[in-house]
């Protein structure tokens, strides 16, 4: 057949690779043979089993820094933000840029949970709940520096429209204001696009579950799911409606980041190319920082049959593909600058390439821009290590993007008198760090107790959970689920439909 | 077909169904280890007159709606009448505080005035400028109706649940599908629907008591 066929590929040499290049075979999404049992065992089993020694050794480092973070907190509001490099004119400074970079990071893993579900990219369902907790503990991290940020950190409710006997109310025409709400309404609604979506599975847990407390902690937070069909109908629904919330949600939230700089009037700032520069930059970063996770956990957790090479090599891709996209907003930035014919915008963007802060600039060109053309050869999709290489340039090279656009620009505006240089201070610095410490205390709390994959729609993209009572009246959407091929058609070679039978919904991406 | 004999069952109520309550049948559950035949079975189930059932599986299946008559939920409609509302209060959230220059009205409270202030010369009503506020409170609003209703038109959180007590739920969020006739069921029968149920090709049959 020449035509593309929704099947599988049936030459499968290797059970544990789908990596295949031919468009018209579906490679399989779930390996080794896993039926619906196979895939409860693996994940449930990781969180119901006693961490291994590997946790451990990333976990308690991680709450030491997490500790660290929380005690530079407890100092800088005994202090007061004088303990910051942010002095004038550089009022951003490290608590910003960390701001930005988490909240970018969070990006990734929405557009992997909702966007790709709307387009139907079945080989989501592997790494989708993995990438949401991604996106919920970078933007807790996200959201404590601005918060702290403040100078007046108690105060910090003002932020939120109520009535008050001030009868002041927020300024709704502030781009900080509109971040408030982007920033607030993305992490509510993350975190309920998240947990709704693990609820069935944390419902596998309790009836898995042999330790009495645990099964009395799973049975509450599953709320008594029963995986009644009539629930699943509406679950399917609201589940349906959220990805095509979150959707607009998640280019909103960056776009309105992006306006904290592009509507202030500041030279390197003032520029309407900035939502999608910012939007593209926040997935690239995002996927990097997927990769950074998923490539040791799906060895670590023993995942290696569900998260596949295939859906490692696609994040790669996306990753190469938006950091093109990231490195034509660097040359149109330029473009622009010069294009402009202003003063102080081609000043700056000279600065950049020449002044104080170059050596920033040139580790986010090399970070961002360089490294990662690695990506372009399959080998190197299919190594760990060059993934890593990469996705751990472009962690780097995002922040160095945000330090550069923050720093240069705020250190030389109008008046070369005001200028000043930002240097960061030891608080500074330790705080970012300990914001990993946060970071991963979180996520590693989150792969020992939570469902790590979605383990229901995980299931759903294996053959078995497609019936086959109604090839008489076949809809469209049964048509794409289902092998029409016949044995004779695959020649010499046909699937062992009763022992491993077809792998279908899976994606040619 | 064939076992469709019980005549329709008078509901029993007030004092009898107390007496009875220890040993009174919640429901009937029949396990199935395959999509093909829990859907063959529940469609034959409702073409032989069984309308109270449900089918517990470990992740949705398609094809089950048809077969137990689920009607299409009313939740998107919900969700759109949250965020009509959260557009509308984010538009006149915005629109009052920050535009209403005649202020104070008489009878509005202190802490409810507005608050107009004019900054960089930017209109009181800047409708542009209130997008971003409006546009979060939509989504906001819907999101968590859609959330919140969906669990509400489940009926969730119910955390005791009768079925529970079978240890065949045990597998139903893992690799089984377990088709549920309740007794409330106007054709239920304790031997003539589990005897119906393995006809259809149940591996295994449980009644669950209240």
């Amino acid at each position: 057949m020449a035509s593309i066929t929704p099947g599988y590929d049936a030459t499968l040499q290797d059970p544990h690779r789908n990596t295949g290049e031919d468009p018209t075979r579906r490679a399989p999404l779930v390996l080794g043979q896993l039926d619906f049992k196979g895939i409860t065992d693996k994940v449930a089993g990781v969180a119901l089993s006693w961490p291994a020694i590997w946790w451990w050794a990333i976990f308690l480092p991680s709450v030491a820094l997490a500790g660290l973070f929380f005690a530079l907190i407890g100092y800088l509001f005994a202090t007061g933000v004088g303990i910051w490099g942010n002095n004038t004119p550089n009022m951003w400074g490290f608590p910003i840029i960390n701001f930005v970079f988490w909240v970018g990071i969070g990006h990734a893993g929405t557009l992997i949970s909702a966007i790709l579900f709307l387009f139907r990219q079945n080989w989501r369902t592997s790494i989708n709940r993995f990438a949401e907790a991604m996106t919920i503990f970078a933007v807790v991290c996200a959201g404590i520096f601005p918060g702290i940020h403040v100078g007046r950190p108690w105060l910090a409710y003002w932020l939120f429209p109520y009535p008050n006997q001030m009868a002041m109310w927020p300024q709704f025409r502030s781009p900080l204001l509109w971040d408030v709400f982007a920033v607030s309404t993305y992490a509510s609604v993350s975190l309920l696009f998240w947990y709704t979506g693990m609820v069935p599975d944390i419902a596998t847990l309790r009836d898995r579950c042999k330790n009495r407390i645990g099964k009395i902690i799973y049975g509450v937070m599953s709320f008594g799911w029963t995986g009644s069909s009539r629930h699943w109908h509406r679950f399917e629904k609201a589940y349906l409606l959220l990805a095509a919330l979150c959707t607009p949600l998640v280019l909103s939230v960056h776009s309105v980041v992006s306006f904290d700089f592009a509507v202030a009037q500041l030279p390197g700032w003032h520029t309407t190319f900035f939502p999608p520069y910012f939007v593209a930059g926040a997935i690239y970063g995002g996927f990097a920082m997927v990769l950074t996770l998923a490539v040791p956990a799906r060895y670590l957790l023993g995942f290696k049959d569900i998260i596949t090479e295939r859906h490692i090599e696609n994040c790669c891709k996306v990753m190469l593909g938006t950091g093109m996209i990231v490195t034509y907003a660097y040359a149109a930035e330029f473009f622009f600058a010069w294009y402009s014919g202003h003063h102080y915008e081609r000043a700056i963007f000279l600065f950049r390439l020449f002044g104080p802060e170059s050596p920033g600039f040139w580790a986010l060109i090399v970070c961002n821009c360089v490294i990662p053309q690695l990506m372009w050869v399959k080998k190197f999709r299919l190594n760990p290590w060059t993934i890593m290489i990469a996705a751990m340039a472009v962690n780097a090279g995002m922040w160095f993007e945000r330090y550069v656009i923050v720093i240069s620009s705020l250190s030389n505006d109008f008046i070369p008198s005001s200028w000043d240089q930002f240097a960061p201070t030891w608080v500074d610095i330790w705080l970012f760090i300990g914001s990993f410490g946060l970071f991963f205390t979180n996520f590693l709390l989150f792969l020992k107790f939570l469902p790590t994959v979605a383990i229901a729609e995980a299931k759903t993209v294996t053959p078995q959970a497609h019936g086959h009572s109604h090839h008489d009246e076949m809809t469209p959407r049964d048509w794409r689920h289902t092998d029409y091929r016949t044995d004779e058609d695959l020649g010499d070679n046909p699937p062992p439909r009763d022992t491993n039978p077809a792998p279908e919904g899976g994606s040619t991406l | 077909m064939t076992t469709l004999a019980a005549p329709p069952q008078p509901a029993t109520v007030g004092d009898d169904a107390f007496v009875e309550a220890p040993s009174r049948p919640f429901a009937i559950l029949a396990e199935f280890d395959n999509v093909t035949d829990v859907i063959s079975a529940t469609q034959a189930a409702y073409d032989a007159g069984y309308r109270k059932m449900d089918v517990h599986t470990p992740f949705p299946i398609h094809g089950i709606d048809e077969a137990l008559g689920v009607r299409p939920t009313i939740l998107p409609w919900i969700v759109l009448l949250a965020g009509l509302t959260g557009m509308a209060l984010g538009l006149v959230m915005t629109s009052y505080t920050m535009g209403m220059v005649d202020a104070p009205l008489p009878g509005v409270p202190v802490a409810l005035e507005p608050y107009p202030y004019l900054i960089s010369g930017k209109p009181y009503w800047s409708l542009a400028a209130y997008i971003p506020v409006i546009f979060e409170l939509t989504i906001m609003f819907s999101a968590y109706t859609a959330v919140f209703a969906m669990f509400f038109l489940n009926k969730l959180p119910m955390l005791y649940n009768p079925l529970f007590q079978s240890d065949l739920m045990r597998r139903a969020t893992d690799d089984r599908f377990v088709l549920s006739i309740e007794a409330a069921d106007r054709n239920f029968d304790e031997q003539q629907t589990a005897a119906f149920l393995k006809d259809k090709g149940a591996l295994n049959t449980d009644i669950v008591n209240y």
